[in-house]
């Protein structure tokens, strides 16, 4: 099992990505009053069909040639119904998926949130030719880091030059501890 | 909150500096394994280790990391495989940072495999 919520967010967004996606759209999003953390992730790939879509919470079913088992999915919705939160998957062939995650934010059974910057720096650098939307969320206050208005400043200057990739740590972290104060997730 | 007239600043300086980018075909790839089994095991440390070491020196132009997806030895993960145009695969396992500055220094920038590390060189049953 994954030990944080960043990194069933991490694989998830990959299987975006591998679905041909040009269009990720994660977020995060934290309700103190509501006593929950919810995360939807979002793609415009190829989608599955409503089989496919119902098959995949299960361990035993993957797409892959390399193993018989995907576990990905069956544990990022075990871990947030175990929180008493909830999951679904839906999904349209040819339009894309929509993964959320309703975590109990209090709940003991609850894995942290992690290094959320971490995961969605990854996905940035990794795969330069796919965009990213990426909103994070804490009560009343957010930010935004959409990977399109950084290509429009940036022009052909790729995001592992190591200013930009500097500047996107920077970036990811000083929003995010000014958007929750420093709160342990 | 950071705002995006830094990275507008980052552009104007870069103007004109930007080289054109080696061809992929003469860069070396490195992939790391990120499929569930990869992620589960530690990969995320290993591809931020890599990245960062690549671009601090400089050598985006001689490498590229990037991700992967399973490769069908999830027992072995963290995977790093290393393509270097006309060379064998190079296929590492149970990777760590630690592991992964080292393969950068002795293989990457020293030209010799670390053999421990290596698949090749696992007992596989």
């Amino acid at each position: 099992m994954m030990t944080e919520i960043s990194l069933n967010i991490l694989d998830v967004a990959e299987n975006s990505t591998r679905a041909g996606a040009t269009l990720v759209t994660i977020l995060v999003s934290v309700e103190t009053a509501a006593d929950k953390l919810i995360v939807t992730i979002e793609d415009n790939g190829c989608g599955m069909t409503k089989e496919q879509a119902l098959q995949v919470t299960d361990p035993f079913f993957t797409t892959r040639g390399t193993r018989k088992v995907g576990l990905g999915v069956p544990f990022f919705k075990y871990a947030a119904e175990s929180t008493g939160g909830s999951f679904s998957i839906e999904s349209e062939l040819g339009t894309g998926t929509v993964v959320t995650a309703v975590f109990g934010l209090s709940h003991i059974d609850r894995m942290p949130l992690g290094d959320i910057n971490s995961t969605i720096e990854t996905l940035i650098t990794c795969h330069p030719d796919t965009d990213f939307l990426y909103i994070y969320r804490y009560n009343q206050a957010s930010f935004e880091l959409d990977t399109r208005a950084f290509r429009e400043i940036l022009g052909d200057i790729p995001f592992d030059t190591p200013e930009v990739s500097a500047y996107i740590k920077e970036y990811l972290s000083e929003n995010k501890l000014e958007t929750d104060g420093g709160a342990a997730i | 909150m950071k705002t995006l007239e830094e990275l507008k600043a980052i552009r104007e300086k870069m103007q004109g500096q930007v080289s054109m980018r080696g061809e992929d075909h003469g860069r070396t790839r490195i992939l790391v394994g990120m499929a569930t089994c990869g992620i589960a095991s530690g990969a995320r440390p290993v591809l931020n280790t890599l990245s960062n070491l690549v671009q601090k020196n400089n050598m985006t132009d001689r490498f590229s990391v990037t991700q992967t997806g399973c490769i069908g030895l999830c027992q072995y993960e963290p995977i790093v495989e290393i393509l270097e145009p006309g060379k064998e695969k190079i296929t590492y396992i149970n990777m760590t940072s630690e592991k992964a500055e080292e393969v950068y220094k002795e293989h990457l920038l020293g030209g010799h495999i670390v053999q421990n590390y290596t698949l090749a060189s696992a007992d596989i049953k």
